[in-house]
């Protein structure tokens, strides 16, 4: 075990496998010399060379589009796009191409690429690089779409995403990436995709959250403890295909949900888990299912993000909400 | 001062060819592509053709869905084809779904696929084809990713990426070309320049004095040739390939013709296009060139041409009764192939669908 930033712990796992297996290789603006912007893949081409951490011209379609041909030509190609929103123009590849190739070939030519890239605000950044767009890749049959929560899971998911084989959309939280530190261990560490992860057992309340948004259910949950409160918090890590199971027993833990996303709320995967929470888990819910987003509105200018973004008094807000109803 | 705007490249415009005019009796030999080679592909040319007329009647009849028309295009699926090794590769656009025939797929598959059906659904690796690419201009980077790929593990395969004269306007060609000349991919971007994207005309298209042009930008040689000149279309191709394989990187193809039929079926080219200039066009088209060309070198009879075409015409028309024949789609085909291992959810979906079935029938 040794103790890592988030980014380092990716930085950790991308090294591994680019030893490991003498076909991956990773493909990004900036990703080379400079080491990527928030210097996730430093280093890497210093050991790996120029043809397998390539720096790549700006053109997020032509990256990920000559990723599908990699991946025909067998190589194992890891796409870093630089924020969030600069995956739009990326879009039509991984909506049209990637996640369709496996279906179209009738399994004769899988995918099994990885596409990093930063997501979500709270570091006070332009527009356009806060943007939390996982509901559009969990809305597209045919890809895994990933983001962790903390380092030892963004090394252990990131190396089950590198072993897969289909393409994995892998969100990091930009927030976490200095912000977030954890024992991480240093040999090979897989979290299998697929499956929630139980940050605290509870009765009370059940939290629903991922990514960055894990901290803020966790500052929450303290804050509702001092008043006897016993929160059961559920990391959702793998965004789709969902952990259907998973999250119902989380559901279930305590009947009363509040699910936490910086996301927009409308057509989102808090909407998709309180649908499944109805669906499934109506006879079990002793309240209305509560989501707590960020708003139908443009990621705003960061001096107002910070009432955009879900935080802790949010969420204990509407933790009295389910325990009132 | 008055700066000097430079507007074209200043090359040659020049269109390549190598049949030259269709009038056979000044056809010199062409000395490109030895004598059985050059039957070969008009025998290609004519099953290609043969498909495609076969094809048309399907699609009235109701037998096939959509079909993109590719008549006037044999010369160029035909020439590029045979420039190229059987381990490289090519990567079509919807109006190339008729390139495995010339790696050896059957009439069947291909109208199997355009009945919707999954037997149209190839694999890559088996025919060296990329997937149908619908999507305009999407599969360039794919084209360019793979030829790269390839050169990186010491292989000298090389990629043909056919696309028209719209998909030059779409930002994934541009993407695509600029990625390939930067890491010297060994790709040939075949542009198929007949004019027209649906009702667009090229004028409309661009205000570029040639496609072609357009590679000079990127770094990429490129060259112009008739596309109705199936010997000058292999030839092109030829050694741009050779060019490539040997390192020299991308190289742009713009092959010039004129879509002298509708777009695909359904489409009515009556509403925006001139019949007599279709006309003209349908004079000069590639099969009856080549054919002028054979016969004035006394290579093609009568008989064997006719021969070329019955042939054709008994395995496309085999081939619509084996599609046909094959059984009706499995509904949980729907949920085959889109993730390595079918989800919880996806199984419960199928289990619902088939309970539905049960208890209703199927509509
Ligand atoms: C991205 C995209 N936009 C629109 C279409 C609809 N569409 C199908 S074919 C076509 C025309 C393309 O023209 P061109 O690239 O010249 O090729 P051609 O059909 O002439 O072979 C269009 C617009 C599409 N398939 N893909």
């Amino acid at each position: 075990m040794t103790l890592l930033a988030f980014a380092d712990a990716i930085n950790l796992a991308l090294r591994e496998e680019l030893h490991r297996n003498p076909r991956a290789m990773l493909l990004g603006q900036d990703i080379g010399r400079s080491g990527g912007v928030f210097r996730v893949t430093a280093d890497l081409q210093q050991t790996f060379g120029a043809d397998r951490v390539v720096d790549a011209p700006i053109s997020e379609a032509g990256i990920v589009g000559m990723a599908v041909g990699l991946c025909l030509s067998g190589w194992r190609p890891v796409c870093e796009l630089q924020f969030d929103a600069f995956s739009y123009p990326a879009l039509n590849q991984i909506f049209t191409h990637v996640s369709r190739y496996r279906w179209r070939t009738r399994g004769a030519a899988a995918m099994p690429m990885v596409i990093r890239m930063p997501c979500g605000g709270g570091v006070k950044a332009p527009e356009l690089h806060s943007d939390s767009p996982e509901a559009y890749y969990c809305h597209t049959p045919g890809l895994v779409v990933v983001m962790p929560s903390t380092p030892a899971d963004a090394k252990g998911l990131l190396t089950a995403a590198l072993r897969a084989q289909d393409p994995v959309v892998f969100l990091e939280p930009k927030k976490l990436y200095r912000h977030a530190r954890g024992e991480v261990p240093e040999t090979e560490h897989i979290v299998p995709l697929g499956s929630v992860r139980t940050v605290r057992e509870g009765s009370d309340v059940t939290l629903i959250a991922w990514g960055a948004m894990i901290d803020v259910a966790v500052q929450a949950a303290d804050v509702v403890r001092e008043e006897g409160v016993s929160a059961h918090i559920c990391d959702v890590r793998t965004l789709s295909p969902l952990d259907r199971a998973g999250i119902l027993d989380a559901v279930r833990a305590s009947g009363r949900v509040v699910i936490v996303q910086e996301s927009p709320r409308s057509c989102s995967l808090a909407s998709e888990i309180a649908a499944l929470a109805a669906e499934e888990a109506l006879y079990d819910l002793r309240a209305p299912v509560v989501r707590v987003s960020g708003y139908d509105a443009p990621y705003p200018y960061y001096s107002v993000e910070h009432y955009h973004r879900p935080d802790w008094a949010r969420v204990v807000d509407a933790i009295k909400q389910v325990l009132a109803a | 001062m008055k700066c000097e705007w430079a507007l074209r490249r200043g090359d040659s415009p020049e269109l390549f060819r190598v049949l030259g005019t269709p009038d056979a009796s000044n056809v010199p030999h062409a000395d490109v592509a030895d004598d059985s080679h050059a039957l070969m592909m008009y025998r290609q040319m004519v099953a290609l053709r043969v498909l495609d007329e076969r094809a048309l009647v399907y699609h009235r009849h109701g037998r096939i869905g959509t079909w993109a028309i590719s008549w006037g295009h044999e010369a160029i699926h035909v020439g590029v084809m045979a420039a190229l090794r059987d381990t490289d590769w090519a990567f079509p656009s919807y109006r190339e779904n008729k390139l495995c025939l010339l790696r050896g797929m059957s009439p069947e598959a291909i109208l199997a696929g355009c009945r919707g059906q999954p037997e149209g659904f190839w694999n890559p690796h088996e025919w060296r084809v990329g997937s149908i690419c619908i999507p305009v201009a999407s599969h360039v980077p794919h084209a360019a990713g793979f030829a790269w790929g390839e050169k990186l593990q010491g292989r000298d395969t090389v990629a043909a990426v056919f696309f028209g004269d719209g998909a030059t306007s779409e930002g994934e060609f541009h993407e695509g070309a600029n990625f390939a000349a930067v890491t010297r991919a060994p790709v040939l971007l075949v542009c198929t320049n007949n004019q027209w994207a649906i009702s667009t005309p090229v004028s409309r298209q661009t205000r570029a004095m040639y496609l072609a042009d357009k590679a000079v930008g990127y770094g990429i040689p490129s060259v112009r040739v008739d596309g109705n000149d199936v010997l000058a279309v292999y030839e092109a191709t030829r050694q741009g390939a050779e060019r490539a394989r040997d390192g020299g990187g991308p190289v742009f193809i713009e092959c010039v013709i004129y879509r002298a039929q509708a777009h695909a079926f359904p489409d009515d080219p009556s509403a925006y296009r001139d019949d007599v200039e279709a006309e003209k066009a349908r004079r000069e088209e590639c099969l009856g060139q080549m054919e002028a060309y054979l016969r004035a070198r006394g290579l093609l009879s009568d008989e064997q041409a006719a021969q070329y075409r019955s042939e054709a015409l008994a395995s496309v028309a085999a081939g619509i009764v084996k599609a046909e024949a094959l059984p009706t789609a499995d509904p949980e085909l729907i949920f085959q192939h889109v993730l390595e291992e079918q989800t919880p959810a996806m199984r419960s979906d199928m289990e619902r669908l088939r309970a539905v079935r049960t208890r209703y029938g199927s509509p």
